[in-house]
């Protein structure tokens, strides 16, 4: 399987790539080139430009920055997961980056493609709605942050302009008293999601469940929300019926797709199953 | 069509060039335009592991890489881990533990051995499942491939 024939641009300057951008229609960045040169030699995908931005320099990095831990867009999925800031401060991001794929796939799939791809059951995304994270869009002109929760919009369709690309992506520095959990439903390891769930559940001083962020992948356009799940925890003491009570709601508000895979109801079914474990391994996991 | 231009790389230490298109893929670079048949296409769409190399130190499918995105890159393939005509621990040790049967997989198993003992010297046989998830193997059934590892990292130990 070959692509179909395109101009490759590869340009030293981010600033350079938005340029392409705006200037070629039909152009597309390539970065770890594991979602888009899949869909190229499908045919599912055939740019006439493709604009190489691996040859960048100082698009990897992770840094702690205030109560933020800013990430390069190009930081491969096994940074992500092997970066002792990310582990440390922010660990369902490690979860959910060592869950992709397998070690060659990580090596080369970055944290801003696989955003960028926004397929619904991919393992970042879900849990990058899940913590609230942002981009930042550049574009001809300017930047401009977008929040995780403008961020997806529809199957494999972001927020983000033809002409604008991913310059970095944030992630906030997790509160004490808080226990997260990335937990995927899958076949076989390494396959997607037939049902994910992000949990982060932080408690108060007298371990009432003071916030809690629940999102799952897989059922639906986009990752999702489970709004009623976490209303349903918050200002609780999260007793192990008031987690099953909670998990029952997993289903609501969710459009869950059948294919080979699981039929809509059985994914609405795991949905529940998985965010009542998602909630349990998270609340074991809350250190002192 | 998108014209055709040279492309110079290192692979297994020897600076090699060659012309490819911009959609040629690595895969089909290094074995056809660089004849070296080592690397194997098995499914052709990132899963099977059989096109495994190392790029610039790290593990990647080359069913999943521009040739373009090689160029002046550092490549190791199958074809350079003997030396002078002495195998490689690791593949001294699919040798000696069955690690193989039609062999289709094994460059890709080996490649990807390769990566994982060049971080984690002493995996346990976990890390070696783990380390080798992205690798298929339709014959062995993998007991004897995990073999195989274990025995090529206290090989490489010694
Ligand atoms: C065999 C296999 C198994 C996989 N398994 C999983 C899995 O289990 N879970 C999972 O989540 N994913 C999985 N993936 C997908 C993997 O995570 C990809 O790495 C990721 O989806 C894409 O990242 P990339 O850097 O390779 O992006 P690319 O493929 O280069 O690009 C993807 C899209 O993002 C755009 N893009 C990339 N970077 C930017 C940027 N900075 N700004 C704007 N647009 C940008 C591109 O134009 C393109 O549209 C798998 C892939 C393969 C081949
Ligand atoms: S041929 Fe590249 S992964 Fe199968
Ligand atoms: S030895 Fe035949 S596929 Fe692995």
């Amino acid at each position: 399987m070959i692509p179909r024939s395109f101009e490759y641009l590869r340009p030293s300057t981010l600033q350079e790539a938005v340029q392409l951008l705006d200037k070629y229609e039909e152009s597309k960045i390539l970065a770890g080139g594991q979602s888009l040169i899949a869909l190229m030699k499908l045919r599912l995908a055939s740019p006439k430009y493709i604009i190489d931005i691996t040859r960048i320099p100082g698009l990897s990095y992770v840094k702690e920055e205030g109560n933020k831990i800013l990430i390069g867009p190009l930081t491969t999925h096994d940074t992500v997961e092997n970066s002792p800031i990310i582990r440390n401060k922010c660990p369902i991001l490690s979860e959910a980056a060592s869950r992709i794929g397998d070690q060659q796939i990580r090596n080369r799939g970055t944290i801003a493609g696989t955003l960028c791809h926004a397929d619904p059951s991919a393992d970042v995304p879900t849990t990058f709605l899940a913590l609230d994270g942002e981009v930042v869009a550049m574009g001809k002109d300017g930047e401009r942050v977008i929040k995780a929760k403008d961020f997806f919009q529809d199957f494999f369709t972001t927020a983000l302009n033809p002409n604008e690309v991913v310059k970095e992506v944030r992630v906030p520095v997790l509160p004490p008293k808080t226990g997260t959990a990335y937990i995927k439903h899958a076949r076989r390891e390494g396959d997607f999601a037939i049902v994910a769930v992000a949990a982060i559940i932080t408690l108060d001083e007298n371990n009432v469940c003071k916030s809690a962020s629940i999102s799952l992948g897989s059922v639906g356009p986009t990752p999702l929300r489970a709004v009623e799940v976490e209303n349903a925890l918050v200002g609780k003491k999260l007793t192990d019926e008031v987690i099953v009570a909670a998990s029952e709601l997993a289903d609501r508000g969710i459009s869950p797709p059948s294919d080979i895979h699981g039929s809509a109801e059985y994914r609405a079914e795991m949905a529940k199953v998985f965010t009542k474990r998602a909630i349990r391994l998270a609340l074991s996991r809350i250190g002192g | 069509m998108a014209e055709k231009r040279r492309i110079k790389l290192t692979v297994n230490g020897v600076e090699m060039e060659g012309e490819a298109e911009p959609r040629t893929l690595l895969v089909h670079f290094i074995r056809d335009t660089l004849g070296l048949t080592g690397t194997h296409i098995g499914c052709d769409t990132g899963h099977c592991g059989c096109c495994t190399i190392i790029m610039n130190g790290v593990s990647v499918k080359s069913c999943m890489v521009l040739a373009y995105q090689a160029e002046g890159a550092d490549i190791l393939t199958i074809e350079g881990l003997a030396k002078d005509g002495k195998l490689h621990p690791i593949q001294e040790a699919f040798w000696e533990n069955h690690g193989l049967q039609c062999g289709y997989c094994t460059p890709g198993q080996i490649m990807s051995a390769y990566f994982l003992l060049s971080r984690n010297p002493k995996p346990t046989e976990e890390e070696i499942r783990r380390g080798l998830e992205g690798n298929y193997c339709r014959c062995t059934g993998y007991v004897n491939i995990i073999k195989s590892v274990k025995a090529a990292a206290e090989k490489m130990s010694k």
